[in-house]
């Protein structure tokens, strides 16, 4: 699992030094920004909780592997990632321990329990952030403005709420830089976009899958939005759309790997978004739309393998 | 010969308990799990329809042809399944409301027809009465394990008493579906640790 090839296509193989550990550390780098716009916004307790659900995550991963004679690989930087997606995915006003449990169940059962990293069938952070939602409904809706921390809406459960009343709604700029109510680390569409253009310079992702997903938000948001506000450019800047399109969605593991799939994943992942956030009781859809592509992101794949060189195509 | 029966009753029990080592039944065990006691009446139910059942099936098992022999079993298990079913309309309403379709869904739960099929029409009465006996409390012990860890984690409660104290942040998730499924694949896969350590010793 050192090298990671990141499309499937015909021989021959080139070998990359690309390891792991860079990717993965990469990744962290790439989420610098966001996650200290967190900060920035919603103070010390949102970095006490990315830390508390890293160090959960590396333990977890350290203890499991070690219980299970496995080898312990912590250094590999994608518990680290894991721990650090999950806590920029809570309320800063939840407990505590919540991103603790979190991370807890997302190594334990999401990654080790199918067989570790390259295994697992759906995004361990993902999954366990799903998991809190479903345990915890309470905990984890406690969303706060930035800077102030008065208890708010967040946009897209206020534009849920009803006929969205565009005195309450944010103006796009500061949904733009970050400053409204949502998860420490998705608020920032700003501080996404710098990490997501240095991951797609670097050719750490590729660029089909956010493209595909945050292109079909816009267009089916455009084409359903009732006004305004609550239209294309508003759902793109709301909630995780750009957490989830950059970072989450472009998992290798739980993506396809083909070209042509995953413009299909991407825009599977935007229609459900979509589905979800106009037509569905729950104001957000990013989690469970990009959970339910990662169930079927191996028959994606499995449908659009590209032709072997000098394949003849059969009639 | 005394050896016999008490392997028969036994078996079910832990050996092949229907829903830890043969898998079976977990329809009824994911649904009614969600407190001890709906999986404690759950067992009771399901123990007397499986030794009724077994009992009558085992007397009949000459006279049973074996060409229908499953549309046979199912009318035996069906009859036994409508007695309780009525019966706990009658004396015990809240619990019958609280299990709602699954009391009559027990005509259809795989041990009850497993047994049936495997051990009744094969065996004489007095086994096939103890092994409906051990299989059902074997059952209804694996219901109450699973339950005790979905009611605490998810209600705060043990047979209806509060045991997690009042701050408890009870995980809702655990009570619903998805906690059934989490809940039994954990146990069994404890149990199949367990079981293959002690093969391989």
């Amino acid at each position: 699992m050192d090298e990671m090839k990141l499309i499937v296509q015909a021989p021959p193989h080139i070998r990359s030094p690309l390891t792991t550990k860079k990717i993965m550390f990469t990744v962290v780098l790439a989420l610098i920004p966001a996650a200290s716009a967190g900060v920035v916004f919603f103070g010390m307790r949102a970095l006490l909780h990315m830390v508390l659900s890293i160090a959960a995550a590396v333990l977890t991963e350290f203890v499991l592997q070690r219980l299970l004679r496995k080898k312990v690989t912590i250094a590999d930087g994608s518990a680290v990632l894991t721990g650090l997606l999950l806590g920029m995915n809570l309320p800063v006003a939840a407990p505590l321990w919540i991103g603790v449990v979190g991370s807890i169940f997302a190594i334990s059962i999401v990654k080790q329990a199918f067989g570790g990293l390259g295994q697992n069938f759906m995004n361990p952070a993902l999954a366990a952030r799903a998991m809190l939602m479903a345990a915890w409904p309470n905990q984890m809706v406690q969303w706060v403005t930035p800077l102030d921390a008065i208890a708010t809406a967040t946009p897209l459960a206020i534009a849920k709420a009803g006929i969205p009343d565009t005195a309450t709604l944010p103006l796009l700029w500061d949904m733009f830089i970050g400053f409204i109510g949502g998860s420490i680390g998705e608020t920032s569409a700003l501080a996404l976009l710098v990490g997501g253009i240095y991951l797609i310079y670097k050719e750490l992702i590729d660029y089909r899958i956010p493209l595909a997903y945050l292109g079909t938000v816009f267009i089916l948001a455009s084409i359903f939005g009732a006004d305004g506000l609550n239209s294309g450019l508003f759902h793109l800047l709301a909630g995780g759309v750009m957490i989830g399109a950059i970072f989450m969605a472009t998992d290798y593991v739980t993506s396809p790997s083909t070209a042509t799939g995953r413009w299909i994943y991407g825009i599977g992942c935007g229609l459900i978004t979509i589905m979800i956030r106009f037509w569905g009781s729950y104001p957000e859809g990013v989690s469970f739309s990009i959970l339910l592509m990662n169930i079927v992101a191996p028959l994606i794949e499995r449908f659009t393998i590209p032709r072997k060189f000098g394949e003849v195509k059969k009639k | 010969m005394n050896n016999k029966y008490l392997k028969t009753l036994t078996n079910g029990l832990v050996t092949e308990n229907p829903l830890f080592r043969l898998v079976l039944g977990t329809c009824p065990s994911l649904a009614v799990t969600s407190a001890v006691e709906n999986g404690f009446w759950m067992g009771i139910l399901v123990t007397f329809v499986l030794t009724c059942s077994n009992v009558l099936i085992s007397m009949l098992r000459k006279v049973i042809p074996a060409k229908i022999r499953i549309p046979c079993f199912i009318v035996i298990i069906a009859t036994f399944v409508t007695i309780v079913d009525l019966v706990m309309e009658a004396y015990l309403p809240a619990m019958h409301k609280t299990l709602g379709i699954f009391i009559p869904l027990i005509v259809v739960n795989c041990i009850i027809l497993a047994r049936a099929e495997s051990f009744a029409s094969k065996n004489n009465v007095v086994l096939s009465a103890l092994d409906g006996v051990g299989m059902g409390l074997g059952f209804m012990g694996a219901l109450m394990i699973v339950a005790t860890f979905r009611e605490i984690l998810g209600n705060g409660t043990f047979f209806g008493f509060h045991v997690m104290g009042e701050g408890f942040p009870v995980a809702k998730i655990m009570v619903q579906a998805p906690g059934a499924f989490l809940t039994l694949g954990l146990v069994l896969g404890a149990i199949n640790l367990v079981a293959n350590h002690k093969k391989a010793a």
